[in-house]
């Protein structure tokens, strides 16, 4: 109980406003910016309770209202345009030692604290369209390359027909297909001449899982960039993306931000010039560009682009031979412009680059203005250790390294199209009401039933009260555990469970009352009363779960949300109800040697 | 305190043709005012726009009604939702790409009527993920349903069951029958709450048939019906005592609990004051009248007793 006291303690504290800082080239803030921030917020007059730098390089701002974290999130947009990405949310009012434990209150719902759902689904038969159109145009290059004739290639569902000019080409026409990609199930048909390729289940799946991924790690790289804290990106189901956004307010701008396409290029690195000298000149020589890495190094790539994102079919984290690689498999056209570069160029520099429109809103002079900035990264430059084509490996980079390019390469892919399906918009002022409303039902709920139960209980119902507070205690402790999200439906689950877990104490008293009337001695009551309602409590609690437990599998957001709180009471309802007033009540009685009567 | 200091001798069963009158009544109503009247289905369910709005003063609803025309939002509802000043517009499912505009639109609409308008929530739902919330919600409501009646079977002669799953058939109806004739939303909440109140209402009726269970053995004198009496009797104190209090705190839900928690808290309370209704008069009845003697739980029936005692 002590530890579930603890462990609920933080929420007792609440949370203040904060902007959460981040910098946009992922270094880390210093103790330095802290006084710098400060300097700032104190010359433009707007008052904030602290700041501090976080361990995970954050910049937090804390502030007592609302309308000094807007204007003190403006002054810093407009003062470091773009530098940062800025973040309003919540920090714990919680006391240093018991941050320091790590214990965190419960996370909010965007019902409590404001902010956007968004519900994508994934055009997954788009994508599969989109892999067989790419299959249809490269086998008719692949054929015309190993001048096998064709009549034609038809696509119809997830099947390709290839009619062969001259039947005797079969074996041929299979072989360059086989080759061209081995995971392929393809079979001559049922006339000569005829080809007949399918996709595999498995294939599709794959092309399904590929599409929805690609399409979360897109999400997710915008989404970082937008800086908002704890957001959640989830998939939902067969083909939706689930997009929680706390503290973001601006709808319109948001959905168009993350509408944004990105993209890929491999490029051929430029050897013979420096960078730094370009960079220092800010002019790059002919034939070149100057980009960036990932770290902020300048490096020089060619103009040509080898082969884009539109090319490319797939990319994975796979190791080979216990060393991490990241293995790609371009299309056709991708593969043969690879296979050109590689032969000609041995030995030398490859880059990726990744390639993604931003939109930011700054203030302009009291006007806010929407600007475009493209964002243009090298995120890996690779030596080419050999001639390849349309599929093969980076090497060369750590674990983590090669899954992070593996995850860009998909979010640079072309992707499916996707579809907002559901977009709920929470302001913030209705989240302050939602909480609270909630805990005055809560308050008020509990307050009657105290009420209640010691007026008709006496004693016993001070120990049920007591008990109840108690299970209050140990729900808020459990959700913060799990660091699960409370929603409005979730205290609406707080609600309820206090009610039924009354129920409990109910059913063991009114046995004691019963073993009384029977005339037995008032432990000898007590005691049956809590072992002869046992079966009936578990028995009564039973039924809920199974209603509980259907909610939880087939319930969504805020739904779920209640099915945790009401599975998770019922539970402790009934371990406190049997173990926490049991205990209660032989403190009370159990010591005496002689107890005459019960105030029941 | 007691309310019962006595265990009260009510002949429940002894006018069960009126009572089942009654379920029967309300069942078939409910059945018809969903049908007549149809349910007032939240766009969690139908898909749709709406947008609530806290206005400084009370807003001239027909001034806003018709700057939403103006615009040419067609089909739009305006309400006050709680208090004169909140407002909810609601508009039928637009196609995705049009969503932004409508949105934008009714923001202006609103600024239009009052510029001090706040913007409390907005919420667009696809009418395919309406529909899929739907189908969702009504598998959880059958797979619940099934479960339960599992479980019911399996601790229960068949008698029993049917009359526990009718009981519990019942309640929800009747909530759902509630909602049909008010003309409250119907939203997923609600949906959640009626989930809720059948595991719930079970309780009830579980106890009392424990308690028929171990006086049809031991009153082997008395008819069916006044063992089925006899235990009503016996468990109503407790019947009444953990409803009571658990529709208390589902009061203070609907009282305090604000317009979003409104509906939900009003199917808990409808569905708790039902379930217990139908675990007294529905349940047991039924059960009586499919014939339930003392042989029925004869050998090879047989539990251990402390099991069966609330």
């Amino acid at each position: 109980m002590l530890i579930a006291g603890l462990l609920a303690l933080p929420n007792l504290y609440g949370e203040s406003e904060a902007l959460q800082l981040s910098r946009r080239d992922r270094a880390l803030f210093d103790s330095a910016s802290v006084t710098e921030f400060e300097g700032v917020l104190n010359g433009a007059q707007i008052p904030f309770d602290e700041s501090f730098v976080d361990d995970d390089g954050h910049l937090w701002i804390r502030f007592s209202d609302v309308s000094n974290q807007l204007a003190a999130r403006d002054l810093i947009q407009s003062r470091y345009e773009g530098q940062f990405a800025i973040a309003t949310t919540f920090a714990s009012r919680a006391p240093e030692w018991i941050n320091r434990l790590g214990l965190e209150p419960m996370s909010l719902g965007l019902d409590l604290r404001g902010g956007i759902y968004i519900v994508y689904e994934v055009d997954v038969d788009g994508a599969v369209q989109q892999l067989l159109q790419r299959m249809e145009r490269d086998f008719r290059k692949e054929l015309r390359d190993a001048k096998v004739q064709y009549e034609d290639v038809t696509v119809s569902g997830a099947v390709t027909q290839i009619r062969l000019r001259d039947a005797t080409q079969t074996e041929a026409a299979l072989a360059t297909l086989r080759k061209y990609d081995s995971t392929l199930s393809i079979e001559p048909g049922a006339e000569a001449g005829l080809l007949v390729a399918q996709l595999t289940p498995d294939q599709i799946n794959q092309r399904e899982d590929f599409s929805i991924q690609q399409n979360i790690t897109a999400l997710n790289n915008r989404i970082n960039a937008l800086g908002v804290a704890e957001p959640v990106i989830q998939r939902q189901g067969l083909n939706r993306i689930a997009v929680q956004l706390p503290g973001i307010q601006d709808a319109s701008e948001v959905v168009r931000l993350l509408g944004k396409v990105a993209t890929l290029e491999f490029r051929l690195v430029d050897t013979v010039n420096s960078p730094l000298e370009a960079q220092r000149t800010g002019r790059a020589p002919l034939g070149s560009r100057l980009y960036k890495e990932r770290d902020g190094n300048p490096v020089l790539l060619k103009r040509e682009v080898i082969a884009t994102g539109e090319q490319l079919i797939d990319a994975s984290f796979a190791p080979s031979q216990g060393e991490p690689a990241v293995s790609v498999k371009l299309d056709s056209r991708g593969g043969d412009e690879m296979l050109r570069t590689t032969q000609e160029n041995l030995g030398r520099p490859m880059a990726v680059v990744f390639l993604e429109k931003e939109r930011e809103q700054v203030d302009r002079d009291g006007q806010k203005v929407v600007i475009d900035r493209s964002k243009e990264e090298v995120i890996s430059v690779a030596t080419i250790r050999g001639v390849f084509s349309n599929n093969f490996q980076i090497t060369g980079l750590s674990a983590s390294e090669g899954s992070e390019l593996a995850k860009l390469l998909r979010a640079g892919a072309l992707a499916a199209p996707i579809y907002i399906v559901e977009q709920r918009l929470i302001g913030p002022s209705l989240g302050r009401d939602n909480i609270e409303r909630g805990f005055k039902a809560l308050l008020m709920g509990m307050a009657a039933l105290f009420a209640f139960m010691l007026v008709y209980y006496r004693v016993f119902g001070i120990v049920a009260s007591v008990v109840l507070i108690a299970n209050v205690i140990l729900i808020t402790a459990l959700l913060s555990l799990f660091n699960a999200a409370l929603t409005l439906p979730g205290i609406a689950g707080i609600v309820l469970t206090v009610g039924m877990a009354v129920d409990a104490n109910i059913l063991i008293y009114e046995r004691i009352r019963e073993e009384l009337r029977n005339g037995n001695s008032p432990l000898a009551s007590i005691n049956a009363g809590f072992e002869r309602a046992f079966s009936a409590i578990v028995d009564s609690n039973v039924t809920t779960l199974i209603a509980g437990v259907m909610l939880f599998a087939f319930g969504t957001g805020p739904i779920k949300g209640f099915a945790v709180v009401l599975n998770l009471g019922i539970l402790t309802s009934m371990f406190t109800a049997l173990v926490g007033s049991r205990a209660l009540l032989h403190l009370i009685y159990g010591r005496r040697r002689r107890v005459e009567r019960l105030a029941i | 305190m007691e309310f019962f200091k006595r265990t009260p001798r009510i002949k429940f069963l002894e006018r069960r043709r009126y009572w089942y009158a009654v379920s029967v009544l309300m069942v078939v109503g409910s059945f018809v005012a969903v049908g007549v009247r149809g349910l007032n289905f939240g766009i969690d369910f139908t898909g749709g726009v709406v947008v609530e709005a806290h206005f400084p003063q009370a807003p001239d609803l027909e001034r806003l009604r018709d700057s939403l025309s103006d615009l040419g939002l067609v089909g739009a509802q305006v309400q006050s939702f709680g208090t004169a000043q909140d407002v909810l517009v609601r508009l039928p499912p637009v196609e995705e790409a049009a969503a932004r505009l409508v949105n934008e639109q009714v923001h202006t609409a609103l600024a239009a009527v009052d510029s001090g308008v706040d913007i409390r929530r907005t919420e667009s739902v696809g009418p395919q993920a309406g529909k899929e919330l739907a189908e969702k919600g009504a598998t959880a409501l059958l797979m619940s349903l099934l479960f339960i009646g599992i479980y019911v079977i399996m601790r229960f002669q068949w008698k029993f069951s049917v009359g526990a799953i009718v009981a519990v058939l019942h309640d929800p109806i009747v909530v759902v029958g509630a909602f049909a004739v008010t003309g409250i939303t119907f939203d997923l909440s609600v949906m959640a709450a009626i989930l809720a109140v059948i595991g719930y209402s079970l309780n009830d009726t579980v106890v009392v048939f424990d308690r028929v269970r171990e006086r049809l053995v031991q009153m082997r004198k008395a008819t069916p019906a006044e063992v089925m009496d006899t235990a009503i009797n016996e468990t109503l104190s407790r019947t009444l005592l953990t409803s009571g209090s658990t529709a208390l705190v589902v009061v203070a839900l609907v009282l305090f609990g604000g317009e979003a928690l409104r509906p939900f808290g009003l199917a808990l309370l409808i569905g708790i004051l039902v379930g217990t209704y139908s675990s007294i008069y529905v349940a047991g009845a039924l059960a009586l009248d499919l014939g339930l003697s003392q042989r029925d739980l004869m050998p090879p029936e047989k539990r251990n007793e402390a099991d069966a005692l609330p």
